[in-house]
């Protein structure tokens, strides 16, 4: 038995992307081998270890846990999609870049989507707001100490870029 | 590690999906957060001819508040729950509870009243149902029922719902007058499954003693456990002596050891765990009676709300 087959839409990093897949394939396994999004790791697919973690509407899910016909016609924001239009980097990224929050990089699209979206639901973390929001990603190389620094580094990061834009608004008028 | 093939549904509607249930019988399988059923079929300890998933019916996603409870329809993900200011208002062991279960990423798919069904003794929900003496609303072609939650839990990972069954949802008993609530537990990890873990509930009478106190445990038995323990402490004060209440715990529980923890040190943590949360219910519902007052400035013991 082969199962029932899909035809599905995913809103991969803002771009439509149509496939057709299994059932029972795994969101995870549909962005790796069906859409050729490598930047999704795949380490326990048992939910545990947090690497697979993408934004679902915008909400952090482990995508191991999720069937992608489940999620047809879902925004999915996977790590490729958190750098601007230019390549450059997001704040979180460019956080973890600046504090060395990691090491081999497995484990960091899973945190690095987790917190682009805790920073949004908790834009002044504490170090304790910083570990509860990573609380869910495994990581073997770094001992998280790098990283929970990444997360404050990134909120105050976040909180310059919006100001540098709003000074910008200021500048050319568009705000009084 | 992937899932055996199934065919898969996804009903809009309610009906529809109970017909479907119906019809498809014993090979199939609901599919609501998918945060226990989604490792289950991946390491093919359960392997259904069909899935059925419910997460395209709006109608049960819904956290409703009365004054007699809350009502948690059967897609209401344990973040929504948790997060929804009603529901804290009116039974605020939920999101004292919640906040134990999994990580966030975790309770922002899965779903409260799925992990009711599914069951597991170490989950927090199916014992704070329990304590709570709340109830799960089931229903199948052959109509509506409602089971409540001392009937609902048969065994580790078995409810007392029929295979053509869909849970629809479940009811939380508001928190009585004069009372208050606490939750604690001991995990490996934060966010792990408790190695032992309690929800209490204290009702205090107007001279701030002890009426009511009663615990729900989970990870200590096949099924949650509830203990009433208003024998141990009844008729004292809120802040005296509550001890006799965790001795009474562990004496009366029957703990099995696994990799995590001997039977030994589980019953130890029912004692310990239990003093904490009856202290803290019993300063909660002090602070519920006198409004704050008198009893602000008391220092709270180790519990979470
Ligand atoms: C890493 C990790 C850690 C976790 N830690 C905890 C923890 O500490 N505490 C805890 O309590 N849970 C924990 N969980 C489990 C989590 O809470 C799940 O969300 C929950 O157990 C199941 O809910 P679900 O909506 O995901 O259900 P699913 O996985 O979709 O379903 C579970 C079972 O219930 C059945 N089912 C679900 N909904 C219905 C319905 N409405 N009617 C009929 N049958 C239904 C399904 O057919 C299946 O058999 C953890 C999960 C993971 C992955
Ligand atoms: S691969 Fe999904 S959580 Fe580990
Ligand atoms: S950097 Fe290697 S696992 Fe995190």
């Amino acid at each position: 038995m082969t199962g029932s087959w899909h035809e599905l839409t995913l809103i991969v990093n803002e771009v439509p992307l149509r496939t057709t897949v299994p059932a029972r394939r795994l969101l995870s396994d549909c962005l790796r081998h069906d859409l050729g999004l490598t930047g999704t790791h795949v380490g326990c697919e048992h939910g545990v270890c947090g690497a697979c973690t993408v934004l679902v509407d915008g909400v952090p899910m482990r995508s191991c846990l999720l069937l992608a016909v489940s999620v047809d016609g879902q925004a999915i924001t996977t790590v490729e999609g958190l750098a601007g239009p230019d390549g450059e980097l997001s704040a979180v990224q460019q956080a973890f870049q600046d504090c060395h929050g990691l090491q081999c990089g497995f484990c960091t699209p899973g945190f690095l989507t987790t917190i682009t979206a805790g920073l949004i639901g908790c834009p002044d973390p504490t170090a304790d707001d910083a570990r509860e929001m990573i609380g869910g990603n495994l990581c073997r190389c770094t001992g998280y100490l790098n990283i929970v620094a990444a997360v404050l580094r990134a909120a105050e990061l976040t909180r310059a870029r919006s100001g540098e834009v709003a000074d910008a608004a200021v500048d050319s008028g568009q705000v009084p | 590690m992937k899932p055996s093939a199934f065919d898969y549904r996804r009903p809009e509607q309610l009906d529809e999906a109970i017909d479907l249930l119906g019809e498809l019988g014993p090979d199939a399988k609901v599919l609501a957060g998918g945060q226990s059923l989604l490792p289950l079929l991946s390491m093919r300890l359960a392997a259904p001819k069909h899935l059925l998933d419910i997460n395209r019916i709006a109608q049960l996603d819904f956290v409703s508040c009365g004054a007699d409870g809350v009502r948690v329809g059967a897609l209401a993900r344990h973040a929504a729950l948790e997060r929804d200011a009603g529901a804290r208002a009116v039974q605020p062991l939920l999101s004292a509870a919640l906040a134990m279960v999994a990580h966030p990423t975790i309770r922002n798919r899965g779903t409260t009243v799925g992990s009711i069904v599914h069951a597991d003794p170490a989950a927090e929900m199916p014992a704070v149902l329990c304590l709570l003496g709340g109830s799960i609303t089931a229903m199948s072609t052959n109509g509506q029922r409602i089971i409540c939650a001392s009937e609902f839990f048969l065994g580790p990972l078995e409810s007392a719902l029929w295979e053509s069954e869909l849970a629809v949802e479940a009811f939380f008993p508001a928190l009585p007058p004069q009372s208050g609530t606490a939750f604690a537990e001991i995990s490996r990890r934060h966010g792990d499954y408790a190695v032992c873990g309690v929800a209490g509930l204290v009702t205090l009478d107007d001279d701030l003693r002890i009426s009511v106190a009663r615990a729900g445990y989970l990870s200590v038995s096949a099924t949650p456990l509830v203990l009433d323990l208003t024998d141990a402490v009844s008729g004292r004060t809120f802040d005296g002596d509550l001890s006799a209440a965790g001795g009474l715990a562990s004496a009366a529980v029957d703990p099995e050891p696994d990799i995590h923890a001997t039977a030994d040190y589980r019953r130890h943590l029912v004692g310990v765990l239990t003093n904490r949360v009856i202290v803290g219910a019993a300063h909660r519902a002090a602070r519920e009676i006198t409004g704050n007052g008198a009893t602000q400035a008391l220092p709270m013991p180790g519990a979470q709300p």
